[in-house]
């Protein structure tokens, strides 16, 4: 852990220390509007979910969750305080209370869901792990990497998958292990490793905004675990963490019904009902949430339904090019689904 | 009348204790409230909390291993496992740093200026550029610039130096080409070795100080006694001087090797799977951040306790033959 982590992690532990029960308490909501901005959690940069240009702007599908947050509860896609956290720190941030969201391609398992005090909200990116090896390697396959020394960066869920995945072939494999992500990217593209494993899409950003020579790797075809990735929130606060999860559904929700960041305020007078509902023409749906009618319109016009984030950030309209695959609209083949906002 | 309490009072030593105690038993006290408070404060937020953890199978691979270690066995022996490695190369450092400093410490006397100049620019330039941007460099020097695996150098029969790291002969083996690199007989990685050469290069210039500090705490007069002798004066450094001057460094050499042994928790900068990259590791695949790192505090603490104990007793039994 590097001095960062360690500030976080005696800051979470005096916290818990020394806050009797009650002091916590106050509601997330209350002061993010008190402070005025949503305290977001991404990573230290990975194009197309968190990526920082060289003006310090933040873009990327985990990014435009907070800034729709950012837009349904302040009223501001631009209140957004960003807070670039590696792997291992992430979590110490939720629980401190450094984050009141934390946006950073997490992939939700039981453990992290069950045990480090927070929940996660919904699925925004369906992933895998992948592997990927320079063009000239032996190896053609993930099978034919037994043995094989693997850039990992740790704090991930892509360090036990690794493990697993071997260990059901019988074979071994020799991690090396990286606490930042730039040392793992930098052992890797030198040559140190046979092969660098984390979850697809991220490979796909990495060879494409990181590697000297993108031609020169090339990723391997299987995808050896379940990657659903999605925003978190601390646990104890039921209200934020219904705002958080609801956002992401109305997002997904507006690309079923079509409104896009173009046409959501001329669709206010729709006469759908399930529109004027998500856009405040109809009935209230954030009255429920603590928010004001137009809730959902305001994040929508801010960024855009889920698929033209998705487009903007990793689809067509990005240089990754990421195919929709499992996480098109279910209504298309994938798996993006939100229960109705009614 | 006898008063008891009074002469309790006047009893300066019994009182003394009772005032220790009372503090330690406070100490103690409130050590417990920290600790009941921070278990329950977790237990409120639904973060899980206790060393049971420390008993299930780990479930990942580590690099590299004094010990056998497979991903089935439990956290403790992963802890274990970086404890050792810490340990490992924590000592082939201290031993590296103390030979290179001591014939540093001593170059930085000698008469000839071109020698004593480069010494001085060593300890001055290792001395001054922080320890993780050395090692940062070293890695990436050793695995940007060596061959790859397929293309080793092989300097010497059977020693190969690659981006896998060194690989020498070791227990009757000689290492030989295989599928992904070398394989056999004894091998270290890139990581080991730029940790090792990024603390001993870091230490030696802190030892060179304390050994150049402590030749010249040795009067002149042993000096001249020495050369009237009729030694050379690397055997009066040997013979007269070094036994005289090592009384007086090994209290601050204690301190680097502590300090050594500390800093090699960079590790998990470049890769190398010590205490605190399994703690870091461990850490995030269970959640429980305030055990991990209390682990790491005490096995620190005991390492350090450990070392200034040694040290202490080489410390007096040298004052002792000194007499
Ligand atoms: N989805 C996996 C991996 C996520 C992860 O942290 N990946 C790394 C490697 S691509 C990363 O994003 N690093 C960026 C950083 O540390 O800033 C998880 O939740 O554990």
């Amino acid at each position: 852990m590097n001095i960062a982590g360690w500030k976080c992690c005696s800051a979470l532990i005096a916290v818990l220390a020394l806050t009797p029960l009650a002091a916590h308490a106050g509601k997330t909501l209350d002061l993010v509007r008190q402070q005025g901005r949503v305290a977001c959690g991404v990573s230290t940069g990975l194009a197309g979910f968190s990526g920082v240009d060289s003006k310090g702007n933040w873009s990327g599908l985990d990014t435009d969750i907070c800034r729709g947050i950012a837009a349904a509860v302040l009223g501001d896609p631009g209140k957004v305080k960003w807070l670039p956290l590696n792997s291992q720190q992430r979590f110490t941030a939720l629980q401190a209370g450094e984050v009141d969201v934390l946006s950073r391609n997490t992939t939700w398992t039981l453990t992290r869901d069950a045990s480090m005090g927070l929940h996660f909200t919904a699925i925004t990116y369906y992933d895998g792990q992948g592997f990927m090896v320079p063009k000239q390697s032996k190896a053609s396959s993930v099978k034919q990497l037994r043995n094989a020394e693997i850039c990992v960066q740790s704090g991930t869920t892509t360090e036990k998958n690794l493990n697993d995945y071997f260990r059901a072939q019988g074979a071994k494999v020799r991690p090396v292990v990286f606490e930042s992500f730039e040392a793992s990217l930098k052992a890797f593209f030198s040559g140190r490793c046979q092969a660098y494993t984390t979850d697809v899409s991220s490979l796909v950003s990495i060879r494409d905004k990181e590697a000297p020579k993108p031609g020169d790797y090339v990723i391997l075809p299987e995808v050896i675990s379940k990657e659903p990735l999605g925003p978190a929130v601390r646990r104890g606060d039921d209200e934020w963490f219904a705002i958080v999860k609801w956002l992401v559904f109305a997002l997904i929700e507006a690309e079923e019904l079509g409104i896009t960041q173009a046409n959501a305020d001329s669709l206010r007078s729709s006469p759908n009902p399930a529109v004027q509902r998500l856009l405040g023409s109809g009935d209230d749906s954030g009255r429920l949430l603590g928010l004001d009618r137009e809730w959902a319109l305001r994040a929508i016009k801010a960024v855009g339904n889920y698929g033209e984030i998705f487009e903007r950030n990793l689809g067509s309209g990005s240089s990754l090019k990421l195919p929709r695959g499992s996480n098109a609209l279910w209504t298309k083949g994938g798996l993006m689904y939100a229960p109705p906002v009614r | 009348m006898r008063r008891p309490f009074a002469e309790f009072r006047r009893h300066a030593s019994s009182r003394a204790f009772c005032y220790q105690l009372l503090v330690a038993g406070l100490a103690l006290a409130l050590v417990w409230l920290l600790v009941e408070q921070t278990g329950a404060e977790l237990r409120t937020r639904g973060i899980r909390s206790g060393f049971a953890f420390l008993f299930e199978p780990a479930g990942f691979s580590i690099g590299e291993s004094v010990l056998d270690f497979d991903a089935a066995q439990p956290y403790w022996r992963a802890f274990l496992v970086g404890v050792l490695n810490t340990l490992r190369v924590a000592l082939a450092a201290i031993v590296l740093a103390t030979v290179l400093g001591l014939c540093l410490g001593a170059c930085s006397l000698t008469r000839n200026v071109l020698l004593r100049g480069l010494c001085r620019a060593y300890v001055e330039v290792f001395r001054n550029i922080p320890l993780l941007l050395q090692l940062l460099t070293w890695y990436f020097l050793l695995a940007e610039k060596l061959p790859s695996a397929d293309a080793a150098l092989n300097p010497l029969p059977g020693v190969f130096l690659s981006k896998s790291g060194l690989a020498f002969p070791w227990g009757g083996e000689v290492p030989a080409a295989g599928d992904f690199g070398i394989a056999g007989g004894g091998a270290v990685t890139p990581e080991f070795l730029a940790l090792l050469l990024g603390l001993s290069g870091y230490g030696a210039a802190y030892l060179a100080e304390i050994v150049r500090a402590g030749i010249l705490s040795v009067p002149r007069g042993q000096v001249d006694a020495a050369a009237a002798l009729g030694m050379t004066p690397l055997q009066g450094l040997r013979a007269v001087v070094l036994p005289q001057a090592l009384r007086l460094m090994i209290p601050p050499a204690t301190n680097q090797f502590l300090n050594l042994t500390k800093n090699s928790s960079l590790a998990v900068a470049v890769g190398y799977p010590d205490l605190v990259s399994i703690a870091n590791t461990s850490l995030n695949q269970t959640g429980q951040a305030a055990e991990c790192i209390s682990i790491l505090m005490a096995v620190y603490l005991g390492l350090s306790l450990l070392t200034a104990a040694a040290t202490g007793w080489y410390n007096r039994r040298q004052l002792r033959r000194g007499h």
